[in-house]
């Protein structure tokens, strides 16, 4: 009997191994109770994943669905319209100088709806990817990562939404257009680190996300959505402030509005300091559970 | 690290906590009383003990590895063996740094590649295309490499048809062609493999075979934990036996085998394997019996015995299925039954399922053998795999067929139908062929 299959022309073998990036050198040391060493480089080498997982993602969604990329565009307006009649027409809230009512509400709800994605899917993420984690050595940070590109994309979709809005109601935006990438970096960054945070207990207490999707919805009543954060009184806006939320949306509305939004600088400052801080310790208990994921699982 | 070692492990241990603990502590609720109302916590807890009899916040620690440590040289493949809960999975996933251990260390050099599963991350709703570049990913190829190699990974698998149809529409053949194919472009220079091979047909399981002498002949280093000691022994040159998370006996490949061999002898013919909650379904009891219905204490070649299964299903699971196989010494199958064959349904309902596998008539030669029951889903999900539950040696007695001739080869003593005619009125075609051979 033979057991060999050597008329086949797949080859585990192939003499000389040659990996791409020659790592034959790279001694990999796993010690009890320290992070690995190669972190970011490994993060950096597993680059092809991080790509691959958000096309997947990307391209499953829409899969045997009958409307598919559509529902990017529905969700938003759909919630634009229901917010425009009840905090503009029902409320009567004033909006941002001359913008238009429902360019606001979308101004706010883009980013809004970029950060929730984030938080919310990271947390699902993990879950969905437990077999993937169970059967294969990545930085686990990836499955984040990869959601947040998910979003990015939603977000872009959106984006084109309101520009063609924008030219609809002929309100043209001027040269702070230019600041709108650091402004989506800035909402990246600041729902990333809550998202890590929370993934990482979800893992262990299964029952947060519900605390978690909670927690959003009121977020949007409570963050200036449906209305402009002008309504909120002078002495209680650095306070509002502790909700980073409010300065990545006041600082959407202000590149897009020509300036007619008023950036309450205190508040952006407040507001990218905590991002920085929740972000940081988004990362360090993170990376510090994520060893331990596969065993919680 | 020095020159000639690739992989050293020292002292490598891993702890799971498991009991009542986890269950309560594993809801944020729980948690959140345990730490602001911990008297109200106490109290509820010592009278909810009471009432039940046991205590509620026992933590049970597990040490599914303790003090493992093991040097490998470059180019050196070592079997890693030993009974279901050993530890090997455990050992595998720290070397695969899927799972950190609790304490000592692990140094490798050079590129590793885990192969735990085949077709690990596919997605059923892409296509054989898509899940080729998905895969490859996960086991750690650049696109670039698996472009180039994209080509061979098809045809080796066979499905250029099918390239562009959902994977959940193929068959389970043609799934598993597809993700071994991509496996097998693996170029790591450590290779970690566990059970793979115990999925698929045959034809399947002599490619994955052939993929692994390869690999072994062409200097890779190799660590495989498998069951099938026939593997083991041909593709290894040294094992480690594993026992309750130690190394029993690290050495040569045969000595490690009898060794483990011969451990697994068992006193009474009947397996009750480790229970653990989270499965859908799970083996609580196995027995040989005589027809009588008499557990065993040993089996002879006159014995016509029955397997009694018991089988706790928790999930409903429509494509439960159980099966159950006999081996022999060196765990090659010799045949698997299921209840299908005999038109008795799955067990698919919740509940306490019996069954009664009879074996027809006395059937096994003097050798040792081995039963496993796997408890599985149509799917190829494993639910709940009984490897060599029972092992046992079959002693001789008298019995048509033994008794016949007892030094004849194989495994299995079939009662055969054997007819018999002597034609006396010879053809002359026949005259002739007897005169030449006189």
């Amino acid at each position: 009997m033979s057991l060999s299959t050597r008329d086949t022309t797949v080859d585990l073998t192939s003499a000389p191994v040659q990996s791409r990036d020659q790592l034959t050198d790279r001694v990999i040391v796993l010690d009890a109770g320290h992070a690995a060493r190669n972190y970011w480089s490994d993060l950096w080498r597993f680059r092809d994943l991080f790509m691959i997982l958000a096309w997947r993602d990307l391209a499953v969604r829409h899969k045997q669905t009958v409307m598919g990329v559509a529902w990017s565009l529905i969700r938003p307006l759909a919630t634009v319209v229901i917010f425009t009649f009840v905090f503009g027409r029902v409320a009567k809230l004033p909006s941002d100088g001359s913008a238009p009512y429902p360019l606001m509400v979308f101004a706010g709800l883009l980013p809004w709806t970029l950060m929730t994605n984030i938080i919310g899917q990271t947390c699902g993420a993990v879950q969905n990817n437990a077999a993937l984690m169970n059967k294969v050595y990545f930085p686990r940070l990836i499955l984040p990562a990869a959601t947040v590109a998910v979003s990015l994309v939603d977000a872009g979709i959106s984006l084109v939404l309101l520009l063609a809005m924008m030219a609809w109601f002929g309100f043209w935006p001027d040269w702070r257009i230019l600041f709108l990438p650091v402004l989506i970096a800035l909402a990246l960054l600041a729902s990333l680190g809550p998202a890590l945070w929370v993934t990482a207990v979800n893992v262990k207490y299964r029952d947060f996300q519900y605390v978690v999707g909670f927690a959003l919805q009121f977020g949007l009543y409570i963050s200036p959505v449906g209305f402009s954060s002008s309504a909120i009184p002078q002495q209680w806006r650095l306070l509002y402030s502790l909700n980073p939320a409010v300065g990545v949306i006041d600082g959407f509305r202000w590149c897009l509005f020509r300036g007619e939004a008023q950036l309450y600088m205190p508040g952006l400052i407040f507001s990218v300091a905590i991002t920085a801080v929740v972000l940081w310790a988004g990362i360090a208990y993170f990376r510090k559970a994520e060893r331990t994921f596969v065993d919680l699982i | 690290m020095a020159g000639n070692i690739v992989l050293r492990a020292e002292r490598l241990g891993k702890k799971y906590v498991i009991g009542n603990q986890v269950a309560h502590d594993d809801s944020l609720m729980g948690a959140l009383v345990a730490r602001d109302f911990k008297g109200m916590a106490r109290s509820v807890r010592s009278r909810l003990a009471r009432r039940k009899g046991v205590p509620r916040n026992t933590v049970e620690e597990f040490w599914a590895l303790k003090d493992v440590g093991f040097e490998v040289k470059p180019g050196e493949v070592i079997g890693i063996i030993g009974r279901n809960g050993a530890g090997k999975s455990t050992l595998l996933k720290i070397l695969s740094r899927i799972t950190d251990p609790t304490e000592g260390r692990v140094e490798i050099r050079g590129r590793v590649a885990s192969l735990l599963e085949v077709g690990t991350g596919f997605h059923p709703d892409l296509s054989g295309r898509e899940n080729v570049f998905l895969n490859g990913a996960i086991l750690g190829m650049s696109r670039g490499e698996i472009r180039r190699k994209f080509d061979e990974i098809v045809s080796f698998a066979g499905v250029e048809r099918f390239l562009d149809m959902p994977v959940k529409r193929y068959s389970s053949g043609m799934y598993l062609r597809l993700a071994f194919a991509v496996a097998a472009q693996l170029e790591p220079e450590i290779l970690i493999v566990d059970e793979v091979l115990a999925v698929g047909d045959n034809e399947f399981q002599r490619k994955c075979l052939g993929k692994m002498y390869d690999a072994a002949e062409h200097g890779r280093t190799v660590l495989l934990v498998s069951h099938n000691m026939a593997v083991v022994e041909r593709l290894c040159s040294r094992a480690l036996l594993l026992d309750a998370g130690r190394i029993k006996m690290d050495g040569p490949v045969r000595a490690v085998i009898s060794e483990y061999l011969a451990d697994s002898d068992a006193e009474v013919l009947e397996c009750a394997p480790e229970s653990d909650s989270s499965r859908a379904a799970e083996v609580k009891r196995i027995v040989l019996r005589n027809r009588g219905g008499t557990p065993l204490k040993e089996v002879t070649t006159a014995d016509i015995f029955n397997l009694r299964i018991e089988l706790l299903v928790r999930e409903r699971r429509p494509d439960l299925k159980i099966a159950c196989s006999l081996h022999d010494a060196l765990e090659n199958p010799i045949f698997a039954t299921c209840p299908a064959d005999d038109g008795v349904t799955q067990p698919i309902e919740p509940g306490l399922h019996e069954f009664l596998v009879a074996f027809p008539g006395p059937l096994l030669l003097p050798r040792r053998y081995s039963m496993t029951v796997s408890v599985y889903t149509a799917h190829g999900e494993t639910i709940h795999n009984c490897v060599n539950a029972l092992t046992f040696d079959v002693l001789p007695a008298a019995s048509q067929v033994y008794s016949a001739e007892p030094n004849r080869v194989g495994v299995l003593q079939i009662l055969c139908n054997w007819k018999h005619k002597l034609h006396q009125d010879a053809s002359p075609a026949l005259e002739r062929e007897i005169s030449r051979t006189v």
